[in-house]
């Protein structure tokens, strides 16, 4: 079930190079948190901590704890693909899987995994994903054809579907609607609003309305200077940052004098 | 848009092709016509050269009207069109030719093979061996040599592919630092191995080193020491073209490295391994120096690869040449040299043309 983020203290690096220095925050369960900052601020990478994907990328590193539920995602012995079913990940560019059908994609984390399901299971876990991320109906006639023949927005929700059809407790979304026209993108906010009743969402987000539109908190990350890692600047209830922030930085981020 | 005030500002070479009150955004382009005239006019210099100065044969005159031709239309291009599209014409001619130059010779040698080898074709020709047929009998054929060559090429493709691309798989997903780089190293060094010398190994190692007699899975053993590169290489570009979010996507669903290689990253490359693995097979399906000496030549069937000579499509060529017995070639022998030639080539192409479509097949679909 939906699980609480406590993030203690955590440096990013990679190799030598540190990312984002210094970043602690909370996260209530069932709550959406967006991540805002200007463009190479960290909080892309500070989000794939979240879920361990940052080691994927050769010379990626951590230090500090990461807590889902108070059990530290980096402590001794966790392998990092458990954490990955906690914790899924929804990317910015929609990458369903080009050889599968619509249905395999959707079944994708149990099948690839080698899990094995009843063909009865399965189809119950397709369906209940496809219709919690707003694309039964328009997929369920075809459900065997190629899941790259979609449009985009098509393909995005495809790719949310895939996230949740694994049950996580925590649902990552790196600006997942970036790519995306604005109906599109309408669509996947709704969807995000229904799906906060059962996940905990963190979602990294350019747009800055849309971050005041879907979140409940918003943690704004800034740079010192150029060549300087990130920093989380502020952390608080959406509707107080994009009112009345207590950074000067931030107050200059959301009025647009930089970023 | 004014167009009778600015000759002056165009970029164009040459205010000749231009009328007055055109614009300035429209350039002058030479006629249709403008190329066969000139080729046309390139053939005449070289004619009149070739009487003129009582050249003997045609290579120079050839010569000499393809540079004319070359010389006419971009003195002319230049003259109409201006410089850039005359140095435009210039290198799309040398590209032309260029591939031509590629071209007329592949065309040439397999116009010739088959014009030489279609003769011999005969269902006999399929289905009979050259057991107890001499150089002076008609009749035989290349059965034995298909088998051998289907046998042989088939054991090299089973140890040389696995080897191919689980090396690949080694160099692009897990592959970082020295023991990385110097396998890249080696599998490049024996990119450039001479047929030869794998053959001179293994002949070595086996045959003198164990005292054994020709076979057909020795030579099979260096043919794949000659496709494992050609595999390798082949293999890793076409993993390399696997986006990395989808690797990423795998990943983010908690499954496991192992199982996103085989079920997301090998299924996604599936056409161009396939591609890759027909590349390496044809690299070594004619391959003849490692076969005189680890597979030797019989007349007869021998369908057990792994004693006694076998024959082999090339080695067939070879023998009827003349040259395992230092005898001279007939007019028969040569007639199956080339059904035996012909008979490789199609067989190359005929794996070509499967691999095509079984990587059609293969390939992700978008509807």
């Amino acid at each position: 079930m939906a699980k609480r983020i406590d993030v203690e203290d955590v440096n990013v690096f990679y190799s030598d190079f540190l990312a984002v220095e210094g970043a602690s925050i909370n996260i209530a369960p069932l709550t959406v948190t967006a991540f805002i900052g200007p463009s190479g601020c960290g909080k892309s990478t500070f989000l794939r901590i979240l879920n361990r994907m940052h080691e994927v990328i050769p010379g990626g590193r951590v230090s500090g704890k990461v807590l889902l539920d108070g059990e530290n995602l980096y402590g001794p012995g966790v392998d990092p693909v458990n954490v990955r079913r906690t914790v899924g990940m929804v990317f910015q560019k929609a990458n369903p899987f080009p050889t599968m059908s619509i249905y395999d994609n959707v079944i994708a984390g149990y099948k690839i995994a080698g899990t094995r399901k009843s063909k009865n299971e399965m189809d119950d876990i397709v369906e209940r994903s496809l219709k919690g991320a707003n694309l039964w109906e328009e997929v369920k006639q075809r459900l065997n054809r190629p899941g790259a023949g979609l449009s985009g927005g098509q393909q995005q929700r495809l790719c949310i579907a895939r996230a949740i059809a694994v049950e996580p407790s925590v649902l990552l979304m790196d600006e997942p609607c970036s790519a995306l026209d604005p109906i599109s993108t309408q669509a996947i906010e709704d969807l995000i609003s229904e799906l906060k009743s059962r996940y905990t969402i963190v979602i990294v987000t350019h747009n800055m309305q849309q971050a005041a539109r879907v979140s409940d908190r918003t943690a704004f990350f800034n740079l010192a200077g150029v060549g300087q890692p990130g920093r989380l600047i502020e952390y608080d209830d959406t509707a107080k940052i994009f009112s009345n922030p207590t950074k000067k930085s931030t107050e200059d981020y959301i009025s647009g004098r930089f970023g | 848009m004014s167009s009778s005030t600015s000759p002056a500002a165009v970029t164009s070479g040459g205010s000749a092709g231009r009328t007055a009150g055109q614009s300035d955004l429209i350039g002058a382009r030479l006629p249709k016509w403008a190329l066969p005239v000139a080729a046309a006019g390139a053939v005449a210099v070289a004619l009149g050269l070739k009487l003129l100065f009582d050249w003997s044969g045609w290579y120079t005159a050839f010569f000499t009207a393809a540079a004319a031709f070359v010389v006419i239309l971009t003195s002319w291009s230049f003259s109409v069109e201006g410089r850039r599209r005359a140095k435009d014409r210039f290198a799309s001619t040398l590209v032309y030719a260029c591939f031509v130059a590629a071209i007329v010779p592949l065309a040439l040698i397999l116009g010739y093979i088959a014009v030489k080898g279609i003769g011999v074709f005969s269902a006999d020709f399929f289905l009979r061996s050259m057991n107890g047929v001499t150089s002076r009998d008609e009749g035989g054929g290349l059965y034995h040599a298909l088998i051998g060559t289907l046998e042989i090429v088939g054991i090299a493709a089973v140890i040389a592919l696995p080897i191919g691309i689980f090396t690949a798989i080694y160099l692009v997903e897990y592959g970082r630092g020295h023991f990385a780089r110097a396998v890249t190293f080696f599998v490049d060094v024996m990119t450039g191995v001479p047929s030869i010398v794998a053959g001179l190994f293994v002949y070595t190692f086996l045959l003198l080193g164990f005292g054994m007699r020709p076979f057909g899975a020795a030579g099979a053993i260096a043919l794949a020491i000659l496709m494992v590169p050609v595999s390798v290489r082949a293999s890793e570009e076409m993993l390399k073209l696997v986006p990395r979010d989808l690797r990423e996507a795998s990943y983010a669903l908690g499954v496991p490295k192992w199982r996103t290689i085989v079920k997301v990253v090998l299924p996604t490359a599936m056409s161009g391994l396939i591609t890759s693995a027909l590349l390496a097979i044809a690299r070594v399906a004619g391959e003849t120096a490692p076969l005189i000496l680890l597979v030797g030549y019989t007349a007869s069937i021998n369908f057990d690869p792994f004693s006694g000579d076998q024959a082999t499509l090339p080695m067939l060529v070879w023998d009827q040449l003349g040259k395992r017995s230092g005898t001279a070639s007939t007019a028969l022998t040569e007639g199956r040299a080339w059904g035996a030639a012909l008979a490789l080539v199609l067989l190359v192409l005929i794996l070509n043309v499967g691999a095509r479509l079984l990587a059609r097949l293969a390939r992700p679909k978008t509807r």
